[in-house]
Parts: structure tokens; sequence; C-alpha cells
């Protein structure tokens, strides 16, 4: 009898102030999600969103040719600017740098992470993903200018060939059109390089998570059932591990789309999308064909990750 | 969502009109100063001795007027514009490309220029110079300029200096008997534009251009045609200073257009490096002191632009920068620049320049001219091999 009095007590006293909104809360739990979901929301739909949608709505204006003053009418006339010939070139040279890039990653990437995930043990494992990381640490301005001089006429790569007698191969793919030039830091071959090299990290490790997650029983289910190691790797391995190169692809492909230092220090001058944006916000004071411009990858990058989604990349991240 | 769109549309509408500034009027007198001036300039314009003791000009401005100076950086003339337009800056050192499109932007104010005593000492080339001088009105004061020269190797040149910019626009083989495909390099601006014009206003005077910035189409065209083949042999695009001087180290780059800093700063490592002042003459820049039109610290900004024409500030920025006084009286007894100094920087070669200006569609030699922004695009359809 005591207890259930001194409970009423409780009760009675909580409900202050404190008290009374917690019971509404209570009485109404969607206004307290509400409540909690809104600084975030908000966060998103202004900050993220809301830039993003002034951003596409810039690509809809034009610029005058006269004054070179943005003409704030509606217009699909900066897109049909975006599908000449120059700007085509452009699009089409990043995509392909893009795609080249990532396939090469992949390819180093694989026996990379399979090592690491399958054989590396202890201190091993640790000095592997000290060796993986470290370039990241270092700055991305100091590695690429660091390449500028291993990839130089006069650089360290062309004096270690000299010393193997095996110039001519160099000068025999540098004299290939296209993918070559005056020396490796000034063609596509330099710039493709260097892209590789500051990505792989972010295809290695996702690649690496993924095959850790392979069952090794599958594997040994597979040669005991008799397929040849092609014949695992292909059925049972590199399905199971697509996800992770899928995630790490999505890495590299965004990254490589969007740079605009790597091609500007390492290559031929042409520009990559990247560049191309900064060249008409910064120099040209073209907004409208600048944002148009940024659009180019938010579409790839929609479709790339809705494929990849399809595909399960995002289990493995 | 049409909603958004529309007030979207609005609110940039709206900041598009409030950006309008009405013409203005020149300050009458001077008062005292605010205490305060923030500065945009080229890295290097404005020291205080940070990187080197001995050059510093601006500690004592400061002592003096009780202005403190707050600088920021830009790397181009178009971020200078960016910044300008963005405001919350009293002054900037606008190049030729940049100065008028401030003034047209309405960004700048006109200069009174009764209320700077050494305005009389600026040189009489540079007095009534059009890239800041609209109508008789001017738009700042002059603060240092300086040509693109033409930098080359002088082991491969040897005894034969080139005499013309062809080194850098035709193919050919060069002293050392070798061609000069992928040797040579260009400036990766759309300004840059004006050189192959001014390289035509020489050698092929029937296309009858008077101003390498102010080209109609078929002249326009011709230019590009001449940059089309420069594309062939050049490997790469200098677009940094730093860039360029490295690529003369390792890259075996041997001939390009350049300014008296590399020059000066591969000399002082000793490269084999020369500059000459071709036959066609070249192109140049010329910066300008010029006050924002909504400069908080006005009084301040006229101390400073006072305190930048004097002798002493002129020759230690030309001796920091690689350029040339806009006052004479700083060619002589300055002990950073030396008295060769302004000779070394091009100060006696001033006729043979054609400073840098911002093309725009109405122009004065002719009825009407290729814009700046027809210069970017196309400029980036040349480099990309169109």
């Amino acid at each position: 009898m005591s207890t259930v009095t001194s409970q009423r007590v409780m009760l009675a006293k909580e409900a202050g102030l404190v008290g009374r909104i917690s019971d509404f809360f209570w009485k109404h739990p969607h206004v307290f999600l509400a409540l909690m979901l809104a600084p975030p929301l908000l966060w998103l739909g202004i900050i993220y969103l809301g830039s993003l949608l002034a951003l596409l709505l810039q690509s809809f204006f034009s610029i005058d040719d006269y004054s070179g003053l943005v003409n704030y009418e509606f217009t699909l006339s900066t897109y049909g600017q975006l599908l000449n010939e120059t700007n085509l070139d452009i699009i089409i040279r990043t995509v392909s740098m893009a795609v080249i890039v990532t396939l090469f990653s992949a390819l180093i990437a694989f026996p990379i992470a399979y090592y690491a995930a399958r054989y590396a043990k202890g201190k091993w494992k640790a000095f592997f993903y000290l060796g993986v990381m470290l370039p990241l640490w270092s700055s991305y301005l100091v590695k690429i200018y660091a390449w500028k001089l291993i990839l130089a006429k006069e650089g360290i790569l062309t004096w270690l060939l000299t010393k193997l007698n095996l110039l001519w191969l160099l000068d025999a793919w540098l004299s290939l059109p296209v993918i070559g030039g005056n020396s490796l830091s000034v063609s596509y071959t330099g710039t493709f390089i260097v892209f590789v090299y500051v990505w792989l990290p972010f295809m290695i490790l996702p690649i690496q998570a993924s095959l850790e997650r392979v069952p090794v029983n599958l594997i040994e289910a597979s040669s005991d059932l008799g397929s040849t190691p092609q014949q695992t790797f292909r059925h049972v391995l590199l399905p199971l591990a697509l996800p992770g190169i899928v995630a790490g692809s999505i890495f590299t492909f965004s990254l490589t789309l969007g740079d605009y230092i790597i091609p500007q220090i390492i290559g031929s001058s042409r520009l990559f999308i990247g560049q191309a944006v900064y060249a008409q916000q910064g120099t040209a004071g073209n907004i409208p064909l600048a944002a148009a411009f940024t659009v180019v990858p938010i579409i790839i990058m929609g479709l790339y990750l809705w494929m990849a989604r399809r595909m399960g990349a995002f289990d493995a991240l | 969502m049409k909603q958004i769109l529309k007030s979207c549309t609005a609110l940039t509408l709206s900041l598009a009109f409030c950006t309008q500034v009405i013409a203005q009027e020149a300050l009458k007198e001077l008062g005292k100063g605010e205490g305060e001036l923030s500065i945009v300039a080229w890295a290097g314009y404005i020291e205080r001795g940070d990187t080197d003791k001995a050059y510093d000009w601006v500690s004592s401005f400061e002592k003096e007027t009780g202005c403190k100076v707050s600088v920021k950086t830009a790397a181009t003339s178009d971020e200078m514009v960016a910044l300008m337009n963005e405001g919350g800056f009293d002054l900037v050192t606008a190049s030729g490309d940049a100065s008028l499109r401030l003034v047209a932007g309405k960004r700048v104010q006109p200069i009174n220029t009764n209320l700077i005593p050494s305005w009389k000492n600026v040189d009489k080339r540079l007095q009534e110079a059009p890239w800041y001088t609209v109508k008789g009105v001017h738009y700042g004061v002059p603060y240092v300029w300086g040509p693109n020269v033409l930098m080359y190797n002088t082991e491969v040149f040897k005894d034969k200096p080139p005499k013309s910019w062809n080194v850098v626009f035709e193919e050919m083989n060069l002293p050392d008997g070798k061609s000069n495909k992928g040797r040579i390099q260009a400036y990766d601006g759309p300004i840059h534009i004006a050189d192959a014009a001014n390289y035509l206003m020489f050698h092929k005077p029937e296309l009858g251009i008077k101003s390498p910035y102010e080209l109609n189409e078929d002249q326009y065209k011709a230019a590009l045609d001449v940059l089309r083949g420069q594309r062939k042999l050049a490997g790469r695009y200098w677009h940094d200073a730093m860039i360029q001087v490295d690529d003369f180290k390792n890259e075996g780059v041997v001939a390009s257009g350049s300014w008296p800093f590399q020059v000066n700063l591969l000399k002082s490592e000793k490269q084999p490096v020369a500059s000459e002042f071709p036959e066609e003459g070249t192109t140049g820049w010329a910066d300008t002191t010029m006050l924002h039109a909504e400069s908080s610290h006005p009084n301040c900004a006229y101390m400073w632009m006072e305190h930048s024409l004097s002798a002493k500030v002129q020759g230690d920025v030309s001796a920091w920068f690689g350029a040339n006084p806009s006052v004479g009286a700083a060619c002589k007894g300055n002990e950073l620049l030396t008295d060769e100094g302004c000779a070394t920087n091009g100060y006696n070669d001033f006729d043979k320049i054609k400073f840098w200006r911002t093309p725009v569609s109405k122009c004065e030699s002719q009825s009407e001219c290729v814009p700046y922004h027809r210069w970017v695009s196309d400029y980036i359809g040349v480099i990309g091999g169109r």
C-alpha cells in the first residue's frame, strides 16, 4: 500500500514542465522524430542540395556575347555549347582517362590486395597496411612534383633507361601517336601513370576488404570438386570480390573525373573537365558553361553509382 | 519544385541588381587614416620583410600612417577580378587584362590625382595609359610593369641569339642542328593569342592588325592558325612560373616566351639562359593600383598610393619582381635594383611593348572585335588540338 502511494507522489512530482514535455513527445512520436531529424535534414537540404541546385540553375542561363555578363533567362544554349567539338573533346578525354585509370588500378590492385588478404600475417600485414597508406599521408602536391621530376626528359627514368640501354624502348613508346609526346611528363602516358599511382590505395583497400570476406572453404570446395585454379578464380573468387572492385572503381573513377591538378602539372596541357570548369569559371567568367560542365560528371557518376548498386558494391564499403 | 526554382531565380536576380553601383566621383579631399587597409596583390608585390629582410616596404608605411596593411595574394588576373567582385578589399594591383574589366564592372572608383603629390613623378609614358584611363579619368596609379621576353638557352643558340619570335611559332632547325619541335613552350593563358597577333602584325601587314588585343574575325582566325602550328611544337604550356623554370632545367625546353622574373631566377642558379626583345616587339603587363568602389578605408588607400610611388618602394619592388618602376627616379641609386636593373628588366624597351588589355567586342580600331570569353574557349580548343 505504502509503495503505491510513493509511486503516485513521484509521478505527481515529475508532472512539472519537463514531465509535460516528455509526455507530449510520448503521445506524439512523429513530432519527436521530426525535431530530431530537422537539423541534419536542413543541413543536407540547404547546404548540400541547395548549393547543388543553385549550380544546376546557373547552367540554364547563358552568357551575353557582347558584354560578357550572365543573362538570367532560361535557355538550353549553354548545353548546346557543351556539345561543340572542343568541349566534347574534353569530356571524351576525361572519361576515357578515368576508364583506363580505373581498369589498370583494378588490375594492379587485385594481386596486391589478394596477397594482403590471404598470405600476409602479423608483422607483414602491418607493414603492408603502412605501405599502402603511407603515400596517402604525404601531400598530394609533393607527390605530383616528385613524379614530374621522375618522368622529365632529363629525369630519373630516362637516366635509368640509358644506363640499361633501353632508351630506344622509351623513344619508341613516345613516338606513338596520342599517348606519346616529347617526354613522359608531357604525354598522356605520364598523366596516366601518376593518376594510377595516386589513386591506387583507394582501389586496394576495398578489394582487400571484400577478399577477406570470401570464405576459404568455398575456394577449397571448388578445387575439391575438380576445378582448375583459373576456373576457381573465374567462377568463385572474382564474383565474390566484384563488389569490392566496383567500390574501389567508384573512387578511382570519380577522383580521376574531377581532378584538375595532375593534368595541369603532368601532361600535354590539354584540358580535363576539372580544368575546363576552372578556366570557364575563373578565367572566362562564363559561369553558365562552367556549371554545365560540372553537370557532366554528376550525370556520369549517377549512372555509374546506379550500376554499381546493382552489382552490390555498397555492401563492401 | 517550380516554386523553389522561381524563388531561386528571383534571389539571383535581386543579387545581380544589388551589386550594380552608380557611377562615382573621385574623392575631393583627404581625411585622417582609418587605421586599416586591405590589398589584393600578386605574390611578391607587397613585401614586409618576411621572405627577405631587405625587401620591406610595408613596415615603414604602417609606422608613418598608422594604417595596418593586410594582403590577399591572387595568382591570376581573373582571381583578382573575382575577389574585387566579392568586395571587402580596398586596393588591387590589377594588370591590364583585369583593370578595364574592373572599370567596366564599376568595381573601382576614379582617382583624384591632385591628392597624390608623387603623381607628377610618374613616368610620362604611363600617365595617360589606356589600361587604366577611361575618357580622361584615371582609375588608379601605375605600380610596376614588365615585358614578356623571349627566353632562350645560350648553349643551344650560342652566338646567334634568336632575333624573332618565329622560333616559338614555326618549325625550324635551331643553331645546334636539331629541330625546335618539343623544345619550346608557350604561355598557358588565352592572352597568348595576342602574342600570335603581334607576330602577324609584323609579318603579315596585309591582315591590317592595329592592336593585338583588337582582332576582327579574319585576324583572329589567322592568329589561331599560328597557334595551331605552335601546338605541334610545344610539349607543354606554362602556367606557373616555377614550373617553367623546372622545364628549362629538366625538360629540355630551350626557348619560350617568359617574364624577366624567370630569366633572373635561372641566371641566379647559373643556368645557361638569356632573354631577347625580338624584332616584332613583345607583349607585356603593366599593373595599376586601383581603389575599390566601396572601399571603407579610402584615406589609407590614398596614402598607400602616394607611398607606392616613392622612388624607394618602386625600386625595391622592381628588384624583387624583375619588373620596371613607374617612377624614373627609381632607376638610379637603388641598392637592391642597382643602376643596371632597369635596363636588364627592359625599361628602355617601353615602346616595343604592347601591354596586356582585355579584348572587348566594342573596340576602338575597328567596328567589332572578338571578345575575351571567346579567346578563352578557343584557346582551350587550340591546346586540345582543334
